[in-house]
Order: C-alpha cells, then structure tokens, then sequence
C-alpha cells in the first residue's frame, strides 16, 4: 500500500512543482493538493481539492482522503493575488492551527512537514553572526510574516507534543530564489535601481527552489539509513552573498538611503500597494542573517545542488541584463588594461582569442 | 635598541622604507605618505629587536635585494613592475566591479582588507604610533588561538592596530578576527567596514565558531570598562568582564594568548566623561579630552604616541577535561592568570618606555 500526501497552498508556484515532483516517486500512490483558489498550473496526475485551511473542512478532507503524510507550504509571506495581509496572517495562523488540530485527530497521519522560514530569528545587530537552530533571538520579530513564522511553529512544537508517534519536521528556508521564485526579496532585486540602507551591507543567504522541492521530499519519506528527518533545520545554500555583491553580479546600481528614509519610503509604498516592502524585510536589508547548515548536512544528510551564488546566479539568468551590466563593466576595464598595456609602449600579449 | 648607532645605514634605510612603501601601495591605488626621514630614524633605532621580523622596519637584507631588484634594469624594470601593478589594480577593480569575489559567513573580506582597508590603517600604524611588536611568534602558525589583550584610548584603535601588527608580522600572515562591542554594530559605516575586516559581535556562539574554524581571534575582555576608563587611571586593567572567554577557549582547547598594548591609553587623555550627552547619544560614555570637543573635529585627531604591543607566552588550555569549561573557580584562576600576565608585561613595558612620544 502506497503513500497518500496531502499538500498545502499548492496554488502557489512552489506547491504545484513539488506535488508533480513527489507524485513521481515510487512509494507515493496519491497526491492530494489543498487550496482555497484553484491552482493555474496543471498539477499533473494530483487530485485537488478546493478548500480552506481556515475552515474545519479540511478535517474533513483529512479523514477522507487518509493521508498519512501531510506537508504544509501554505505559510507564506504574501497574498496570491489580490489578497491583504490579514487574510495571509489568518491562512499563516488560524490555517496552520485547522489544519494540526485536524492532524491531531486524524489516526492516519504519520508524517508532518511544515515550511517555515528563518526569518524567526529576525535580524538585529546584537544576534550572533550565525544563527543554529537552538539561537534564541534578541529581539522577537513583532510583525509581519516573521511573527506569524514564529508562531506557526509555537502551535507545530505544540502539535509534536500531543502527538509524538507523528514524525514532524520544521523546515526554516533561507530566501528562496530560481529563475520563478516570486517572493517578496526576488521583486526586490528586480528593481531596476536597488535602494540600499546607507552605511549597511548586509549579508544575504539563499536557497534555490529545486533544492527547495528536493528537501520537502526528503523529509516527507521514510529517513536514509543514517540520518533523521524529524525536528528543525535551518536550510540554506552554501556561503554568503552581501547585497553589494548582488547588486553588482545583477548590474543594478544602488542608492544608498538613510534608514529613516528607507523606513518612510517603504510604508509609502506599502501604503500605495506596489511592493510589498514590509518592516522586516527592511530589516533583514540592514543588518542581513545568515544561518548554521551543520544539521542539514549532518543529521537531515541533504546537500543542496546550488550553493548561495549559484542559486543568486540561476535567479540572474532569469532576470536579464540591469542597467550596469557586469559584462559591461568588466569589458570597459578590460579595455583600459588594454590601453595601458599599448600605452606602455611593450607588445601586447596575444590572447589565444 | 642598544644598536642605535647605525647611522651610516640610515641614508639607505629611509630610501628603501620609501621604495617599499611604494611596491606595497600598488594595488589599491591609496596615496601612501613619504616617511619623514626623522621617523624613518626613530623607527630604526628601535626597530633592531631580534624579535621583530625585517619587513618592520628596515632590516639590511631585504632593503639591498630590493635595491638590487630595480637596480639590475633600471627604468626598464621600473616600466615592467609599473606595468604589473597597473595590471594587477585593474583587475583588482573588475573583480569589484562585477562583485566575483567572496566574503565568508561573517562578511570577512580578505581581499578588500588585504588591498584596501590594511593599507590605509599601515599608515597610521608605521608612521603615526610608529608600532613596536615584540613576540610575534608566540601566536601559533595555524590552529585556532584566542589572543586576549587590554583595551584603552577611548576609540578602539587598539584593537584595529593589532590586526595589523597580527597581519604584517606574523610569518603564516594571519588575520586576526576581532570580537567587537555591539555598539559597533548598531552604526552605520561602522559596522559594514567591521566585517569586512573580519569584525564579529562579541559573543560566546561567534567566538566559539571561529576558534572552531581554526581562526585567531583577538578579544579585549575589559570591554567598555576599559577602552572608556579616565586618564588618571590609565595602564590599570579593568575587571575582565565575567571570563566568558576563557571558557570559550576551554571549550575549543585553543591557546590564550596575553598581548599587552602600550601607547594606547595616552592617544585621547580622558579627563572627563559627558554622562549627560552619552545617554543622550546612546554611548556608554562621552569623552572630553583637552582638545575634545572644544576643538571641534581637530580635536578628535589622537596624540602620537609611541605604541608598543607584545604578544607574551601563549597559556595552553587542552590539557583540561571537558567539564572544566563550567567549573567557576578555574574559570576564575585562569582569567586571573591572564590578567596578571598582561597587566605585569604593562608594567614591564612602561619602565622600559623611554617617554610617551618616543
């Protein structure tokens, strides 16, 4: 008898990838995909079913499909569509706690993944350079997606608790990026000139969505021989990126603002509806995280494919060329060391191009 | 110091200060100050410490083969290095320019510290305080080791020319990876160019990281108690906050280090402390020093003083159980051991100073 997963918020992007993904594996027999709004993607073979994690329905839909894995990726940071943030926090908070009490009920659940993110650990200047999985942070984050992350996973720990016979994994991703991510800091960088906070170059850290899909998959099966996937994992790309360096690898100028201005421009634009550039998003543009992958590595045994510049790299590909574009400016100093080198009055060295 | 009678070499020395002071200036471009040649003299009658390694300060040897170097062309030569460092300051840019260059988990920058930020701060450290470094080799070639040291001089200057005595003098060219007070990281400016210097916020999960990593970190345990103490008190070491570091380094097993800075404490002479104007700013104290601020910013500009740091005999840590990081009273005898050593090569040390200035 075949696995039955049930999974969350599959209208987004990233929930139709991974369902058509996980339905591929050997061991899965059903795929159940679970929204309020009915996916544009195609979810392959996947059977899907409108719902709102808000109501008690999906207690229902729980018990009749007998999923015995569910993974939750309805935890995000901003509305599909037109939607406002207080219909997110309500899906974030009042969805998650639906949904655990109907895994609490259910006797067939044996496996819960949540996505989570590490913005938990907010951003602030006192907090360590790295942060583990056991950092408590300095400053709690007080609003916005951030605190909702924070409790989201005070009511998982909660869940994990009252039912330990249920293997449940807290994924903490780092900023999802690829060449499709659509998440608050992805439109961020495709800003043609990137506002900056004067005075702070943070450091940035991220996560490439197929490794994204891969993690979820191996955390919603059985562990390898010699790892465990159950509890909290901070999941991030190798090595750093400053927002310097993704601006310049991006060619888009920078425009250093006072944190004041930033602050006020941002809830201007908030206010208009443009973007969503929300407090701690400013936050984590001044003083930057970055997180601990020991456990990743060691107990979950997941290496991601693309590394922080690699995923940063693919997310660039998919953007094309910024208004300074770093071929560009590469070309023009090669040229002066060109000149220089004619100048000087010795032969240039032939290139074999 | 007994050998300062070599005058006859001195003509040579200066000129060879000022050919080094250029081949090292290349890459980032930076306007190096020409050594005044009565410094260039100070500088070489101390400099002849058998400790002192010869890029200091002008031993014979490397200043002969450097000569020998553009000698043996003549402005031919001189075109080719030109030509070289040309090369090198361009792609140095591109690399820039197009952000190809990696910072590690902390922001360190190797590359901007090494090109950039260490040579603006060589300056300040060869010809400003004119830094004296004793016992280089007591910082081991590789491994972590946790190099302790006072704090004085109302900003921390202390702390930046110690990574640079760290860098230019030791053999293996390590850098010293600072643990800085969280202030630092709150300003802007301020904290962007501290990790790229390889700056990180003094706290236990950090300094455990990097001593892990096999870092040499640098940490002045008297923290604000120190760097903000008044003159009158100047060389008396402050309480070492609660000995966190010692268990730090007990639980990596990694050498302590004592270094003791001397020079430092006279750089801003504190007579006076604007509490009001601290809260006020949000600083843990205001300096107000004979020329701060009455002189408006000239008056922020440090005395020069005659700076000496030495690095003493390193205290090793392995040989403890592992519990022995949560035992109080070890934790206490060996901060105490520490202490006494830093403050006791203090004591040495000013004796043998012969005056602030020189």
């Amino acid at each position: 008898m075949g696995k039955v997963v049930l999974v969350t918020g599959v209208a987004r992007q990233l929930g139709g990838r991974f369902v058509r993904r996980v339905q591929r594996d050997p061991d899965v027999e059903r795929v159940v995909g679970v929204d309020a709004v009915a996916p544009e993607h195609h979810l392959g073979g996947a059977d899907f079913v409108q719902a709102d994690i808000r109501q008690s329905a999906i207690g229902r839909v729980l018990a009749e499909t007998r999923a015995d894995t569910v993974v939750h990726l309805d935890v995000t940071g901003t509305p599909l569509g037109s939607g406002s943030r207080t219909s997110v926090k309500e899906t974030n908070v009042i969805g998650t706690m639906q949904l655990l009490g109907a895994c609490q009920k259910s006797p067939t659940v044996r496996r819960l993944v949540v996505k989570s993110s590490t913005n938990v650990y907010g951003s602030a200047p006192r907090d360590p350079a790295v942060c583990t999985e056991t950092t408590a942070p300095k400053s709690l984050p007080s609003g916005g997606f951030a605190k909702d992350a924070v409790e989201v996973e005070g009511y998982v720990r909660g869940f994990a608790r009252r039912r330990p016979d249920v293997s449940v994994t807290v994924l903490r991703f780092a900023n999802i990026l690829g060449p499709a991510a659509d998440t608050p800091l992805a439109s961020y960088l495709g800003l043609p000139v990137l506002p900056t906070v004067f005075g702070y170059d943070p450091r940035l850290q991220f996560v490439h969505e197929d490794d994204v899909i891969e993690v979820l998959r191996v955390c919603s099966h059985e562990p390898r021989r010699g790892t465990l996937n159950s509890g909290t994992f901070n999941i991030a790309g190798d090595g750093v990126l400053l927002l310097s360096q993704c601006s310049r690898r991006l060619g888009r100028p920078t425009v250093p603002l006072m944190l004041p201005a930033v602050t006020w421009a941002g809830s201007l634009v908030r206010t208009l509806g443009m973007t969503d550039f929300s407090p701690e998003q400013i936050r984590l543009l001044t003083h930057g995280r970055v997180v601990d992958t020991t456990q990743m590595r060691e107990t979950l045994g997941f290496r991601p494919a693309y590394s922080t510049a690699g995923a940063f790299a693919d997310f660039a590909r998919g953007r094309g060329a910024g208004l300074l574009p770093p071929e560009a400016l590469a070309g023009a100093v090669d040229r002066i060391a060109e000149l220089s080198r004619r100048g000087s009055g010795h032969l240039p060295t032939q290139s074999a191009n | 110091m007994a050998d300062a009678k070599v005058i006859p070499f001195d003509d040579d020395r200066s000129r060879g200060n000022r050919r080094r002071a250029k081949a090292e200036s290349a890459p980032a471009g930076e306007v190096q100050p020409l050594p005044l040649r009565g410094a260039a003299a100070r500088e070489d009658d101390s400099g002849d410490d058998p400790v002192t390694p010869p890029a200091a300060s002008g031993g014979q040897a490397p200043v002969r083969s450097l000569a020998g170097d553009d000698g043996g062309g003549e402005d031919g030569a001189g075109d080719g290095s030109l030509e070289r460092r040309v090369a090198a300051g361009l792609s140095f840019l591109r690399r820039r320019l197009t952000g190809d260059y990696e910072v590690d988990d902390f922001g360190f920058d190797a590359e901007l510290t090494d090109q950039v930020l260490m040579s603006l701060l060589r300056p300040v450290y060869e010809k400003y305080f004119r830094v004296e470094v004793k016992g280089v080799e007591n910082i081991p070639a590789e491994g972590g080791a946790l190099i302790v040291a006072n704090h004085s001089g109302t900003l921390p200057l202390d702390g930046l020319m110690m990574q640079v005595a760290v860098h230019d003098h030791h053999p293996a060219d390590r850098h010293l990876r600072l643990l800085a007070a969280d202030l630092v990281f709150v300003l802007p400016v301020v904290n962007e160019l501290a990790r790229k210097l390889g700056h990180t916020l003094a706290c236990a999960e950090d300094a455990e990281r990097l001593l892990a990593q096999g870092e040499l970190v640098g940490v002045m345990p008297e923290g604000f108690k120190g760097i903000g103490k008044p003159f009158g008190e100047r060389y008396k070491l402050q309480r070492f906050g609660r000995g966190g570091f010692v268990s730090t380094a007990l639980r990596q097993g990694a050498p302590i280090v004592p270094c003791s800075i001397v020079g430092a404490e006279e750089i801003y002479p504190m007579i006076g402390n604007s509490k009001t104007l601290a809260r006020l700013l949000g600083f843990p104290y205001f300096p107000l020093t004979p020329t701060f601020p009455w002189l408006g910013p000239l008056g922020a500009v440090p005395l020069p003083t005659k700076w000496t740091i030495q690095f003493g005999e390193p205290i090793p840590t392995d040989g403890y159980a592992p519990e022995a990081a949560e035992d109080p009273v070890l934790m206490f005898n060996l901060t105490d051991q520490v202490r006494e050593q830093i403050q006791h090569t203090l004591y040495k040390l000013l004796v043998q100073r012969r005056s602030v200035f020189f």
